[in-house]
């Protein structure tokens, strides 16, 4: 036994020579390979410090020949060269905020719907359905908006809708004609289209993730399931159906192509929901090919910074809160 | 004695160490081990013989696997964790920082608790750890790969279906496969943490005779909370508890007279 | 129990219920009707014209070819130069980084450019890349799509790698398996299938994206490949032919819009395909 176990003792030896040399060629290849992923995630960091910095600059004559007079003008005059980004402001403000009133509770009520109600067979066809909306290109909502549903709210909403309100006071201006079938309210609905999605998604992952126990007690003490999705599940997934929210919201305020289409690009605020108006996406989507002269383009290019700036905070905060509910669950 | 006790004894005792020459081959020195600011390890000492089958027993939380761990330096890949001593194997101290750990892990192989086969065919699974040291042709290959699956007591089951997902085997025959991958590489000491746990009564019987067979050309270290099978495969056992080394000797002698009341309450089933 | 409260609690609940079966009835309305009409728009339009034709000027017949060749030219260069970069990032995030404040930082700023609005996007190349050079061209194009793979490939790297056991690391470490090896042979093989379909869900999100090409790629009425000038793309195509008042302009734009949403359902049919057996196995 002393015999072999030298034996092995001597071609371990060398062997373990061999591999020293194996090993050390190896470890040049693993700290160039560790710098080399270091550096790449160092490089999302330089992306965005780039998309802020490019910002900043391009807008910068804008930015020296308005001050913060920009964003309370309201006039927007290329020829002139005099520019006020309230409208297009007001524009994404409205747009984003009638999208949300509109799909948020619809998003929740098809949330609860794919988590109580549906029966287990439909709940993975469905829930992609869902989630089909969310894949569908904007530019597609865009002409779908334009072609189809403009038309269709020009024809057969707008016309009614203006003649109940006539004599209202308030709603008359909120829903005055005359009837273009594009404007704010189409655009906000189409953004309420592509925003629900995010939000059911969203809604649906938390509400799944509510600890059955904490369920099956409300239910043991005869709670209906309207009461313990009210009074249970919503409260313990509140933070992260704000976040949810959010996300959503983030979403609507940078939204191009469907808006594009069917906002009417207009230059001015109006009283009426009706009335065609402009957000800064469709402003800068629409007009940056053709500007002509450095403070037109830099008029812009300060609108997009001042986009990026809003939903900078709104993604902020929506991370914020989805971090807060995960760890809640966890 | 109680009878538990009393059967274990007569189990080690067919264990009786042929007087042989005793080599060290990793001698552990004073050795304190940290998880943050908590110590898991407090000033343990203890040789592990060449050829030998050592285990490490003791209840939940003792420390045993946190020990074994520190032998190939695993705690390495979490920061928070660090040892304190020396712990010397054929000369040089594993706890060295400027040792190439790469190369300690190549001579010191681990088999570990939950079978975990790498995402490919049997086949790959063997030859990925020969590949990494050495240039073969693809017959000297072959031929070390059925070698290693033969010392896993696998190859017969295995020898058709080569190209078939690691995955794709049992339980048992995953650890089989695992513990094959591990002395493909040809190691020098094997680690084994709770190899058997995960595993049904016949795998078990499999993988510790596999276990005796190997002692032959390597040198074992088992953890194991199962006390007949530390009877049953190991020479020597280190009963450990709260951090530190209760007790060190024959197998035989920590199960029919251990000197220290705590063994004794723990083979006896007192607590556990 | 008092019968007139429980009655109105019953009430309650019967009127939730069927007010969320009408919410998931008119979301689905919604999908059916959005689908519909592409599909009866666009697929009269579908032939092999639009796929060996360049696009017409008005009132001409042709088809969509320079526009499709634009896309898929582009498209693949974002996916080369982007992809690498999100997946090394992501792999320095789960691998060798893991609780460092640099990336808890780079996932926070990774999801903000996740979501960020992608016409910022573009000004932001059009700035860097187009000023400078003095003309759009199709790799400001490919540039800017690149920037929008990125945070995608980072995200799902991340949290795939994330999902492989430690065990399995453990288990490569020790047979004495190098850190970056093990990373490339064994932490990627398992991560495969979900690293694919991220690469799936980037391809189908910078597919349909529009208002970023605007400012760097343009558009090109004629067949180019020439990554210096301006290149057709789809998206911009349809962008151009839909607002134009001529009919066979918005046909076209119709048939390249369903072009474009069958690819991406395609795609995204195909990732949930292989997230599913993913998770079978």
């Amino acid at each position: 036994m002393v015999d072999v176990t030298w034996q092995e003792a001597e071609v371990g030896v060398q062997d373990v020579a061999e591999r020293a040399k194996v090993l050390n060629r190896l470890r040049i290849g693993d700290v160039v390979f560790h710098r080399i992923t270091k550096t790449a995630a160092v490089f999302v960091l330089v992306v965005l410090g780039g998309v802020i910095v490019s910002l900043f600059l391009g807008a910068l004559p804008a930015l020296q020949e308005f001050g913060f007079g920009f964003l309370t003008a309201q006039s927007w005059n290329p020829v002139t060269e005099k520019f006020g980004a309230l409208a297009p402001i007001y524009g994404t403000v409205i747009t984003s905020l009638i999208a949300m009133l509109i799909a948020v509770p619809f998003g929740l009520m098809i949330a609860m719907f794919l988590t109580e109600l549906c029966p287990m067979w439909l709940r993975r066809p469905i829930g992609i359905a869902i989630e089909l909306l969310a894949g569908i290109p904007s530019i597609i909502y865009g002409i779908w908006g334009l072609f189809v549903f403009a038309p269709f709210i020009q024809q057969y909403v707008q016309p009614p809708v203006i003649a109940a309100f006539e004599n209202v006071p308030v709603l008359s201006t909120l829903f005055a004609g005359p009837p273009f079938g594009i404007g704010i309210l189409t655009a906000s609905l189409i953004l309420a289209i592509m925003v629900l999605p995010f939000v059911t998604s969203i809604s649906r992952d938390v509400f799944d993730a509510v600890p059955p126990v904490l369920k099956e007690a409300a239910y043991g003490l005869g709670w209906t399931q309207w009461e313990v999705w009210r009074y249970v599940v919503l409260p313990f997934t509140r933070v992260g159906v704000i976040g949810g929210v959010m996300l959503g919201l983030g979403r609507a305020l940078g939204e191009t192509m469907a808006v594009t289409f069917v906002i009417g690009n207009a230059h001015k605020i109006s009283g009426s929901l009706f009335a065609p108006g402009t957000t800064i996406s469709a402003t800068i989507a629409n007009e940056f090919t053709e500007a002509v002269g450095d403070l037109y383009t830099s008029s812009l290019i300060e609108l997009g910074l001042i986009l990026f700036f809003i939903t900078f905070v709104v993604l902020a905060i929506a991370r914020y809160l989805l971090l807060r509910i995960n760890q809640r669950i966890a | 004695m109680n009878v538990a006790a009393a059967k274990l004894a007569s189990v080690a005792a067919s264990h009786l160490m042929e007087g042989s020459v005793q080599r060290e081959k990793i001698a552990i020195r004073n050795l304190n081990f940290y998880y943050g600011e908590s110590k898991a390890l407090k000033g343990v000492s203890l040789p592990l013989y060449a050829n030998k089958a050592t285990a490490f027993i003791g209840p939940s939380g003792c420390g045993k696997s946190t020990l074994l761990r520190v032998l190939n330096r695993m705690y390495d890949l979490y920061p928070g964790q660090r040892a304190e001593g020396q712990v010397l194997f054929e000369g040089t101290d594993i706890l060295d920082p400027g040792l190439d750990l790469n190369l300690l892990r190549a001579r010191i192989g681990m088999v570990f608790q939950k079978p975990t086969p790498f995402p490919m065919s049997i086949y790959e699974n063997i030859a990925f750890g020969i590949r990494l040291y050495e240039k073969l042709p693809k017959s000297e290959l072959d031929g070390r790969v059925e070698q290693a699956l033969q010392r896993g007591a696998l190859w017969s089951e295995v020898k058709d279906k080569l190209s078939a997902n690691g995955l794709s085997l049992s339980g048992g025959q995953q650890q089989r496969l695992c513990i094959a991958r591990t002395v493909a590489v040809r190691p020098e000491v094997i680690l084994f943490d709770e190899p058997c746990s995960a595993l049904d009564p016949i795998s078990t019987a499999k993988i510790e005779e596999l276990i005796d067979e190997l002692k032959v050309d390597y040198t074992i270290v088992i953890v194991t909370h199962n006390m007949q099978q530390a009877a049953r495969v190991s020479e020597k056992t280190a009963f450990m508890y709260l951090g530190e080394l209760i007790e060190f000797d024959d197998t035989n002698k920590i199960f029919t007279s251990p000197n220290d009341r705590r063994t004794q309450d723990y083979i006896t089933g007192r607590f556990g | 129990m008092d019968a007139s409260l429980y009655a109105s609690r019953r009430r309650r609940n019967v009127f939730a219920a069927v007010a969320s079966y009408a919410a998931t009835f008119v979301g689905l309305i919604w999908l059916a009707l959005v689908l519909g009409v592409l599909f009866w728009h666009g697929f009269g339009g579908l032939s092999l014209r639009v796929f060996t034709e360049m696009t017409p000027p008005p009132g001409a017949a042709g088809g969509l070819l320079n526009a499709i060749v634009g896309s898929l030219i582009m498209t693949t260069l974002a996916l080369l130069i982007g992809a690498p970069i999100g997946i090394l990032a992501g792999t320095y995030m789960a691998e060798y980084g893991r609780h460092t404040h640099l990336t808890s930082l780079v996932r926070f700023i990774n999801d903000i450019l996740l979501s960020a609005p992608s016409i910022v996007v573009g000004l932001f190349i059009y700035y860097v890349m187009v000023r400078p050079m003095g003309h759009f061209s199709g790799i400001a194009g490919a540039v800017v799509l690149s920037v929008l793979v990125v945070p995608v490939m980072v995200r799902t790297t991340e949290d795939m790698l994330t999902l492989v056991p430690d065990t399995l690391r453990e288990a490569a470490a020790s047979i004495g398996l190098p850190r970056s090896l093990m990373i490339r042979q064994i932490a990627y093989r398992a991560a495969k299938s979900g690293i694919i379909t991220g690469l799936l869900l980037a391809i189908a999100r910078i597919s349909g994206e529009t208002a970023p090409l605007l400012f760097t790629a343009l558009n090109n009425q004629f067949y180019s490949t020439n990554l210096n000038s301006p290149m057709a793309s789809l998206p911009s195509v349809i962008f151009q032919f839909a607002l134009s008042p001529y009919k066979d302009w918005q046909d076209l734009a119709w048939t390249g819009a369903l072009i474009i949403t069958l690819a991406v359902l395609a795609m995204s049919i195909i990732a949930r395909s292989l997230a599913g057996t993913r998770k079978a196995s």
